[in-house]
């Protein structure tokens, strides 16, 4: 994987809806998604959500775009040396 | 309290001032409306649940205030879509509240079953499935304060029948808690834009529907006077500067007047307030005032930057920073500018229809504007006769002219003027329409019908899709495909028909003395008035080009 990949952190409300409304977002504005892990955090209210993106000018949009949304309470952007996440899972998969 | 699901939702409603809910009852929101049954809240029953969504629409929009429909199910839950597609673009806050199969049986494709909450992800600000009744406390009020908080738009509550008829105890009503945001202004940031302003030579102010729902239009006014910064305006704020004011510039944009387009790229400094540089306003964004900087300000974060990258940006509610930044500014005549522009506006006139023309469609519209009220409600349908409205109608007052902007909906007009004739009994509302636009929801005449409203409703009738047909004539050699009507029906027979009065002007009438007679009652009218097939909404910017760059309406 390049280095110009990075991860979105996400910390989301934990419901069936959530995930469409992520993904939807991704789709609907033509932004690139390259991969997702999600998984529930603590007492199961809220979920944890990364997305692999490639940088590009639009990730400051994609940013805002999410923190707009009513269900994501936190969002953080990193580099993949920070969050090497799908890094391990590609190896795994190999 | 021992209280259904549907009783809960019915007195929170309450609860939050809603006094009136327009829909159609079906199996899945049945207990709702058994529910109303009891209640004060007036019920409108409409004919199709898009009208149900476009009156809540023309009660938001003329109010600022959010507004709600009703729809069952699979069917009832897609006919609201457009509009709720439509309030999400022009930023109309509605809630709407759908019934859904019991919760047993979603995912099994059972009777009336759709995905009303997939479908509605793109479309609303944000959107809920009820899970259970008590989860009603939290989920209408919160949904209210979504569409009515920040940037405003529609919100969708999807409530299984089960969860209706779901009972719950409880002891108290929640509270209603107005956590509104505050947002930051930094101080630094006001001074910078103030420097700005100060030492700009040719600055222009483009103004938006940002300033129609800050309830901005008087400190925008002595903003702009201060510094005599000349305005113009997008269709969604149109009737937030004085028209007569010699500041004022007009409509920008695909059918701006030519000296406004002109003026636009000359600027040095723009004031991008309550907009986002939309495509049919600022035409091809790289050509769009290319010697200007551009100071932004906007409530929703996300339009910052998203089309053009601006100087400076702030993100706040735009009339708490014009209340900041006009103790900054200092008072400057402009004198140089000012006749530069008075010049301008000399040079590239207005198109104009002839004067002696009862039949030309700018002539009818401020005819009609000379026989109502200042704040009479104008609601328009889209195309052609839309754009003449925007041009030629004196729009006085913010939240007086209601317009489908960003979606483009064809039959948006009747039922949102109903909606804003419920919501404004005093006043007159006209709604003009085409004979294209006018068929997309007029069952909605037996809405009017039934409530005997003051609308009167007035149809361009050219034949066409105008538009279309216009765009086909100047961009597509002339082949007029599927943008004539091979038949064009009796308008003012199936208004008759409907109980709702009606006039047929004739080639050999005169349409100004029939209207004349329309506007000295206050019963419902349509008026099916004929106009010239060919007549075209001039200037024009083709898509894709720089605003400068219009064809036609030249004054020689």
């Amino acid at each position: 994987m390049s280095t110009e990949n990075y991860v979105i952190k996400l910390i989301v409300n934990n419901h069936p809806g959530v995930m469409s409304h992520i993904v939807g977002l991704f789709s609907r504005r033509a932004f690139n998604l390259e991969g997702i892990i999600c998984l529930g955090v603590g007492d199961g209210n809220t979920s944890q959500m990364y997305l692999l993106i490639k940088n590009d000018e639009r990730t400051e949009q994609i940013m805002k775009q999410l923190e707009k949304l009513h269900d994501v309470l936190k969002v953080s952007l990193h580099t993949e040396e920070e969050f090497s996440i799908f890094n391990k899972l590609c190896c795994d998969l190999e | 309290m021992r209280l259904s699901g549907a009783e809960i939702t019915i007195k929170l409603l309450e609860k939050l001032g809603i006094d009136v809910i327009a829909g159609i009852p079906g199996g899945t929101n049945l207990p709702l409306y058994d529910s109303l049954y009891n209640s004060s809240i007036k019920h409108i029953l409409t004919r199709h649940e898009q009208g149900a969504g476009f009156i809540a629409q023309g009660i938001a929009r003329s109010t600022g205030k959010a507004a709600v429909c009703f729809a069952t199910s699979g069917p009832g839950a897609t006919n609201l879509l457009t509009a709720i597609a439509d309030a999400k673009l022009d930023s109309v806050p509605i809630v709407a509240i759908t019934g859904q199969v019991s919760y047993d049986y979603v995912g099994t494709d059972s009777f009336q079953e759709v995905d009303a909450y997939g479908l509605t992800v793109p479309i609303t600000k944000h959107n809920f499935l009820v899970r259970a009744a008590k989860d009603l406390f939290r989920i209408i009020p919160e949904a209210f304060q979504i569409a009515q908080e920040g940037r405003m738009g529609p919100v969708l509550i999807d409530i299984p029948k089960n969860v209706q008829t779901e009972e719950v105890e409880f002891e108290e009503w929640p509270d209603f808690n107005d956590n509104s945001i505050e947002y930051d202004i930094d101080d630094k940031v006001l001074k910078q834009a103030a420097k700005m302003i100060n030492e700009a030579e040719k600055p222009i102010l483009y103004i938006g529907g940002g300033i129609s729902n800050s309830n901005s239009s008087d400190i925008l006014y002595e903003f702009a006077k201060k510094n005599s910064i000349p305005v113009v305006s997008t269709l969604t704020g149109l009737g937030n500067f004085p028209l007569e004011d010699p500041l004022y510039l007009g409509m920008l944009g695909m059918h701006g007047e030519r000296y406004t387009n002109v003026l636009l790229n000359e600027a040095d400094l723009i004031l991008a307030f309550g907009v986002r540089f939309d495509d049919r306003a600022v035409g091809n964004v790289n050509k769009f005032c290319p010697k200007a900087q551009i100071i932004h300000v906007d409530i929703d974060d996300v339009e910052i930057d998203k089309i053009r990258k601006v100087q400076v940006s702030i993100c706040a509610d735009v009339a708490k920073v014009m209340s900041k930044i006009i103790d900054m500014i200092e008072e400057n005549k402009r004198e140089a500018w000012i006749s530069y522009i008075m010049n301008k506006k000399i040079s590239m006139p207005a198109y104009l229809a002839e004067e002696n023309n009862e039949f030309h469609p700018m002539n009818i519209i401020k005819a009609v504007s000379q026989l109502v009220e200042d704040d009479s409600i104008i609601t328009t349908d889209v195309g052609q006769h839309q754009m003449w409205v925007a041009k030629t109608y004196p729009v006085k007052h913010p939240k007086t002219l209601l317009t489908s902007s960003g979606l483009g909906t064809m039959g948006f007009g009747l039922p949102a003027a109903i909606g804003a004739a419920i919501a404004n009994p005093k006043k007159t509302v006209v709604c003009f329409s085409g004979d294209g636009s006018i068929l997309m929801n007029i069952q909605e005449l037996a809405t009017l019908a039934d409530l005997n409203l003051n609308v009167k409703i007035i149809i361009l009738n050219n034949g066409h899709l105008g538009l279309v047909r216009q765009q086909q004539e100047l961009f597509y050699n002339k082949h007029y495909m599927a943008s004539r009507f091979i038949t064009n029906p009796d308008f003012a027979a199936i208004s008759k028909g409907f109980g709702i009065n009606a006039y047929d002007v004739k080639e050999d009438e005169k349409p100004i003395e029939i209207l004349k007679k329309v506007f000295a009652s206050e019963e419902p009218c349509l008026i099916n008035i004929p106009i010239e097939k060919f007549e075209n909404v001039l200037p024009m910017v083709p898509p894709g080009a720089g605003i400068s760059e219009m064809i036609g309406g030249e004054v020689i």
